[in-house]
């Protein structure tokens, strides 16, 4: 099981749709490949929906931290949406949620960046 | 007769004694995906629920990943055991590699707010909070990881364990 990205842009956030796993090997690349390549592009204010992402281990969780301070350093801001209950627990036990700015309305959510 | 190997396959190459059952792997990503798969559905079978399948699988894909990469560090020559042992009360999970022993002076608390935005170091932390019991013996053959899991309160014979 792969996972798959598609972003779209509302009111200068971009939205980064992902689903099924971020895990070692594929997962974590394509997450690492498409927040290199918005930032590339100029786009700083990354809102990742996590709404189809039903797994995600170790890895991906680095992955995930590694995206977050890459952006910040940069100036932007990297925001988590609609997680679901396995990636929030595990965002809890290992005290990364507090970390991360996790929302659950979308819209809520893109007005927060300006 | 004799097949062409299928590295997706770890059956091709499993021991089962009784109650345990074992494998030997190639240090490879499909490893870990195998070894979680074969976890989850053992532990289904062992009767445990939706939650805790998860939980074992994820805590034996972390172990995994740390024999195949920071113990074997992808070696073609080394192998992976993975074993799995269902007791009267207990799953037993035993993940062996065979590098050169985990130096666990060197594996950092990831809920230290200095290493909280490091991008690794959470496979053991994960694992010790999935598991009821977890061993970590390392030597100069490679590194032991056994975890454990308490059948009891599972749905193994369909009612709740009481204390």
């Amino acid at each position: 099981m792969t996972m798959k990205t598609s972003t779209r842009q509302v009111n200068g956030v971009t939205v980064v749709d992902l689903s099924g796993r971020i895990t070692l090997g594929e997962g974590s690349v394509v997450l690492r490949d498409t927040v290199r390549d918005l930032l590339s592009k100029g786009n700083k204010k990354i809102l990742l929906n996590l709404g189809e992402v039903n797994y995600i281990d170790s890895s991906g969780i680095g992955e995930l931290v590694s995206a977050f301070t890459t952006v910040r350093n940069q100036g932007g801001d990297l925001k988590l949406l609609n997680l679901t209950k396995k990636v929030h627990d595990l965002l809890q036990i290992t005290k990364l949620y507090t970390v991360f700015d996790v929302k659950d309305d979308e819209a809520k959510a893109v007005k927060s960046f300006s | 007769m004799q097949g062409e190997p299928d590295p997706k396959a770890p059956e091709q190459i499993a021991y089962m004694s009784g109650r345990r059952v074992s494998y030997t792997l190639d240090s490879t990503l499909e490893t870990v995906n195998s070894a979680e798969e074969t976890a989850s559905r053992i532990a289904a079978e062992a009767g445990f629920g939706d939650e805790d399948i998860t939980r074992i699988a994820m805590a034996v894909r972390e172990a995994a990943v740390n024999a195949v990469l920071h113990g074997n560090a992808y070696d073609p020559g080394k192998k992976v055991t993975l074993a799995f042992e269902r007791t009267a009360v207990d799953l037993v999970i035993t993940i062996r590699d065979q590098g050169g022993g985990l130096d666990m002076s060197k594996i950092p608390d990831p809920l230290a707010p200095e290493n909280l935005l490091k991008t690794s170091g959470r496979g053991i932390f994960i694992i010790r909070s999935f598991m009821d019991e977890v061993e970590i013996h390392p030597s100069q053959a490679g590194t032991e990881i056994k975890l454990t899991k308490h059948v009891h309160g599972s749905n193994l014979d369909g009612k709740e364990a009481s204390q």
